[in-house]
């Protein structure tokens, strides 16, 4: 009963979606307020109604109602409450409602605030993010329904459906459900699908206002300052998703590494990459009026990327251990990125002039210059992961055979790319608005770059002698050297005209310019992951042997002995398999960690959780290998040792609190005039 | 000489025990150390050829790390590979031969495949390309007057500074 | 209000820029519909016709001297195709009655069972083959050239190929016992 009301309420909200859009959009003809109005209403009422069926959903899987086919598939009787709620975006129908309850939820957000200056705005951004919920409610209401049963049709076929179909019969009740797929039962994994569902929905409210701007000719920057928040939350949320995803990877799934360069995984980088230019890029826009035509591009881009990256990983079309099963809606996904792009393209040709820019550009190397070049960086790198997905697809169909494009390809690609950005973002910050020439750079750049020489000769005489390593750390150097510079040398320029301490001028600095020493932290936080990233790619080191008890295995100046083995029922239905694992550094006893193998009885599947050993200068990663049956008499252990890689959790924690910073709302956000700043005499930020 | 026959005889036999003791000795001793000092190849030999491979029937799946009864199977014959005195490339072009291409983490440069390594460098140089011919042509009518702007600019740029974070403070109170 | 330098004019997109822009867009969707439509498809289906493969076969699995078989070779008969592997634990459970229906077509001459083993490793393979005293012809699919041909899905799938050449049932997953097999063969015999 619960299954039809919540089937019930998610049709009554795609009717009301859809009025929502016909009535907006017909507000947008007649230029009728009331029925702007009646439409935005609409809209609002679109959370409350997917709030209460996802509440439905939500009942029948904590109450083990396995007659509905979707809690059958993600659920089972020994799974804790938490994880069943979890569960809801578990598998491919309740997931899609997520996605729809999201976007309800961030456009009624957007649409109650006051529209008084930018009414002929409105209808079109309800039409837009109507048009895309729409479109995820038609899958899930008519193609993959959460509340449908299992029945056996006339032939004997077992056939999901909602309401009993002609002439069958009821799949009888199952005791027991086929649990969640144990990769999804950590409590750290349990957060990052939605953390990449935020990010992925939140892009399509800036990209709604980028539409309705296109449509109705404002072409101003208007759009953008009123989404420039949601892009940068946007932006939080995807960047965290990503890093969760490195983080539970790392811990959990048992294989020494944080990304595999899976088609999956680039699926949701895509986007960040052009989200990540787009942040940059509204800077220029903003202060210089230039690069409006690129702001479009990066922003539609984005979007379409979510929307394809969604689509390749839910078709089948993509082999994947992310991927989810086949499914029935490729089709009509496939129409509604056609529908997208060509729509989008089209609005774009279409107000490509009056995208013109209002001021020039000075010199190849002022500050709009160098975004511009930011600008073609991330576009490369995006160039190198669209290929390497879309080649494999290509590959087969021409040539019948399938070939992996893996990390061996995009790590030689991308790395020229990477090296390139923070070279620049070195240099950028320092270059200025307008004019900027090889002196006034070279004079703002060669303290932090001598700075950072020196700082790599250090580690070249101490640490290694690695070529490749070197230049990253060169590089990782002298970002930090630039941006520490700029703090430094603004808190200074502060203190000589207030009668603060350094302390407080540093924070009164950050305080009032938020989104400049937010952006500086940001950098600061990538750095620091940079060095973590630099140091498990090129210095890691791994060993592999069979120990029987009280053996040790020497690797990286750690020994690593076998102690004991357990063999136990955990909770969820796990049988854990664990052993005790003593270290020693040189001689001396530093502590125990413990891998554990989680066999999961009703899915049938094994989890590797490895043992570590966390420092700043490197991490001792045990892992219980099963390649022999383990025992007291000898148990396999794979031994990795990972140098400098907690600086990127901890380079990932900075970043948060970054974002944050630069996010945080000034009192009264309309009034930060951005003309007045827009000036056309030169300011330079270097001496 | 009865002596010194009896001498070396028992020196003989001396010897061959001690050969004896040592052989069966060696046998029962537990390996301390793991190391690849015996002949089978060591499971590190293995794991770094496994991993330069992926698993042919799961998906994106690294060969050292796929728990699959397949897999397993694949890396005993990497190992008896190995201790065959295959190289490497031997042993990545048999799986190669048997499996397919796509064991391999990127696809051999030939034929279509080529065009993997070829296209984004083209498309990326032709970005820049483009890049740089906008930026020459937005960039030209200025560049007269940038010199003499950029020299003024320079002694007053300290208190500039100073002056511009003030009025930017000054508009955020 | 700043003053507005214009000194770039007010130009639209050029006609070879949207061409190449409308252009890649068409190849792309082109591509993944395709890619799509494929990923849709199951396996080659009855009706279709089987072009020509070739089957290297194990040592002691000749056929007529020869250490490899084509599907051409056998126009005119009816062609029992088996994808099985030594790590594939359904496989096991139609072993036993894939060589019982081979054992009792055999004499006809009018039946072949081809075995083409799935990703594999041969010493398993040879010790599968044993446990269940295989003996029609089997071997490696070389490359998984030939599973890719009929767009396998997995292990076990048969197809039945007529005297003509054309594909007319497939069954995927384990047969139940060999009288289904012989239904089928009986079908195609006719």
């Amino acid at each position: 009963m619960i299954a039809q009301f919540g089937y019930g309420v998610l049709v009554l909200t795609f009717i009301v979606t859809i009025y929502s859009v016909i009535a907006a959009y017909i507000a947008a003809d007649r230029k009728s307020s009331s029925l702007a109005e009646s439409a935005r209403r609409a809209m609002l009422l679109t959370f409350p109604l997917l709030t209460v069926s996802a509440l439905s959903l939500i009942y029948l899987l904590v109450y083990n109602h396995f007659e509905v086919a979707f809690v059958y598939e993600v659920t089972s009787r020994s799974m804790p409450t938490y994880l069943k709620i979890t569960a809801w975006w578990g598998g491919q129908a309740g997931s899609l409602v997520f996605w729809s309850w999201l976007l309800s939820a961030f456009t009624s957000a957007a649409t109650l605030r006051k529209w008084d200056r930018d009414r002929e705005l409105l209808p079109w951004v309800i039409v837009v993010t109507g048009i895309t919920l729409a479109f995820f409610l038609v899958m899930v209401v008519f193609f993959e329904n959460p509340f449908a049963s299992m029945w056996f049709d006339k032939s004997g076929e077992m056939v999901k459906a909602m309401f009993l179909p002609n002439g069958a019969t009821a799949v009888p009740l199952q005791l027991d459900g086929r649990g969640l797929n144990p990769l999804l039962r950590h409590p750290g994994m349990v957060i990052h699908p939605p953390m990449l569902y935020l990010g992925f929905v939140s892009f399509v409210i800036p990209y709604a206002f980028a539409m309705a701007a296109l449509i109705t000719g404002r072409t101003d920057d208007r759009w953008i300052r009123l989404t420039r928040r949601w892009a940068l939350w946007a932006w939080l949320f995807l960047s965290f998703g990503l890093v969760l995803g490195g983080r539970w990877a790392y811990d959990v799934l048992g294989w020494g590494g944080y990304w595999g360069w899976d088609p999956v995984e680039i699926a949701a980088f895509m986007p960040w990459l052009t989200g990540t230019a787009f942040l940059h890029s509204v800077m220029i826009q903003e202060k210089r009026g230039l690069l409006k035509q690129w702001n479009m591009i990066l922003i539609i881009l984005t979007y379409a990327l979510v929307i394809f990256g969604t689509f390749l990983t839910r078709s089948g079309v993509l082999s994947s251990v992310h991927a989810f099963a086949q499914s029935a809606i490729g089709p009509l996904f496939f129409g509604f990125i056609g529908l997208t792009f060509i729509t989008s393209i089209a609005l774009l040709i279409k107000r490509w002039p009056e995208l013109h820019a209002e001021t020039e550009m000075k010199s190849m190397l002022s500050r709009e210059a160098l975004f511009l070049l930011n600008n073609l960086l991330f576009m490369s790198v995006l160039v190198v992961c669209f290929w390497g997905v879309i080649f494999p697809l290509i590959s087969e169909l021409v040539t019948g055979s399938k070939v992996t494009v893996g990390p061996p390809f995009y790590e030689r690609a991308t790395a020229p790319l990477f090296a390139a950005l923070m070279l620049l973002m070195g240099i950028a910050p320092l270059s200025a608005w307008g004019h900027s020439t090889v002196q006034t750079l070279g004079r703002a750049l060669w303290k932090s770059a001598l700075a950072a020489v020196i700082t790599t000769g250090i580690i070249f005489a101490t640490y290694t002698q690695n070529v490749i390593a070197l230049i990253g750390f060169f590089l990782i150097a002298f970002v930090l050297f630039v941006t520490f510079q700029e703090f430094w040398r603004a808190t200074r320029a502060r203190q000589k005209t207030q009668d603060e301490n350094f302390f407080m001028s540093l924070l009164t600095l950050i305080g009032r310019n938020r989104r400049r020493y937010g952006g500086y932290i940001i950098h600061i936080s990538m750095m620091l992951m940079a060095i973590g990233i630099l140091g498990i790619e090129i210095f890691q080191t791994q060993t592999q042997g069979t120990l029987a008890i009280n053996q040790k295995v020497e690797i990286g100046g750690y020994q690593v002995e076998y102690s004991e083995i357990a063999q136990f029922q955990g909770p969820d239905s796990r049988q854990v398999t664990r052993a005790v694992v003593n270290i020693y550094q040189d001689g001396e006893y530093l502590g125990q960690v413990y891998p554990r193998i989680d066999f999961y009885t009703d899915s049938q599947q094994n989890m590797t959780i490895p043992g570590q050993r966390a420092t700043l200068r490197d991490d001792l990663y045990v892992l219980l290998v099963d390649w022999q049956p383990v025992s007291s008499n000898g148990a396999t252990f794979k031994i990795y040792v990972n140098p400098l890689v907690n600086w990127l959790w901890i380079g990932s924690l900075l970043f948060l609190i970054g974002v944050v910073i630069a996010a945080w709302p000034d009192k009264d956000p309309e009034r930060a005039s951005v003309h007045a700043s827009r000036r056309t005499h030169q300011t330079s930020a270097a001496d | 000489m009865n002596r010194t026959l009896n001498q070396k005889s028992l020196r003989i036999t001396y010897y061959v025990l001690l050969f004896l003791f040592l052989t069966l000795a060696l046998n029962f001793t537990p390996i301390k150390v793991v190391y690849a000092q015996d002949p089978t190849p060591s499971d590190d030999q293995v794991n770094e050829i496994a991993r330069q491979l992926y698993c042919p029937v799961c998906e994106n799946t690294p060969l050292d790390v796929c728990p699959t009864e397949a897999c397993r199977q694949w890396r005993a014959l990497i190992r008896q590979m190995i201790s065959e005195g295959r190289t490497e490339a031997e042993i990545k072009q048999y799986f190669v031969e048997n499996y397919g291409a796509r064991v391999l983490g990127a696809p051999p440069a030939t034929g279509l495949n080529r065009l993997v390594y070829i296209i984004p460098p083209v498309i990326i140089l032709a970005g820049a390309f483009f890049l740089f011919r906008a930026l020459k042509e937005w960039t030209k009518p200025a560049t007269a007057s940038a010199t003499p702007g950029a020299s003024e600019a320079k002694p007053v740029a300290q208190d500039d500074y100073i002056t511009r974070l003030e009025e930017e403070l000054k508009k955020r109170k | 209000m700043t003053e507005i330098k214009d000194t770039a004019p007010k130009r639209g997109v050029p006609m070879w820029a949207q061409a190449i822009i409308w252009g890649l867009l068409i190849v792309l969707l082109i591509i993944v519909g395709l890619g799509l439509n494929r990923a849709q498809q199951g396996t080659v289906q009855p009706g279709d016709k089987i072009p020509d493969f070739r089957l290297p076969l194990f040592k002691g699995y000749e056929y007529e001297g020869r250490s490899e078989v084509k599907l051409y070779d056998f126009r005119g008969k009816v062609v029992v195709l088996n994808f099985w592997a030594s790590w594939c634990k359904p496989c096991e459970q139609e072993a036993a009655e894939l060589q019982q229906a081979w054992k009792a077509n055999k004499a006809s001459g009018e039946v072949i069972f081809l075995g083409a083993d799935y990703v594999d490793t041969e010493p398993e393979a040879r010790a599968y083959l044993k446990k269940f005293e295989i003996d029609f012809y089997n071997g490696p699919d070389m490359g998984t050239k030939i599973s890719q041909l009929f767009r396998m899905k997995g292990v076990p799938e048969t197809y039945f190929i007529d005297r003509e050449g054309v594909l007319q049932y497939v069954k995927v997953g384990p047969f139940a016992s060999a009288d289904e097999i012989q239904i089928h063969i009986d079908e195609l015999l006719k």
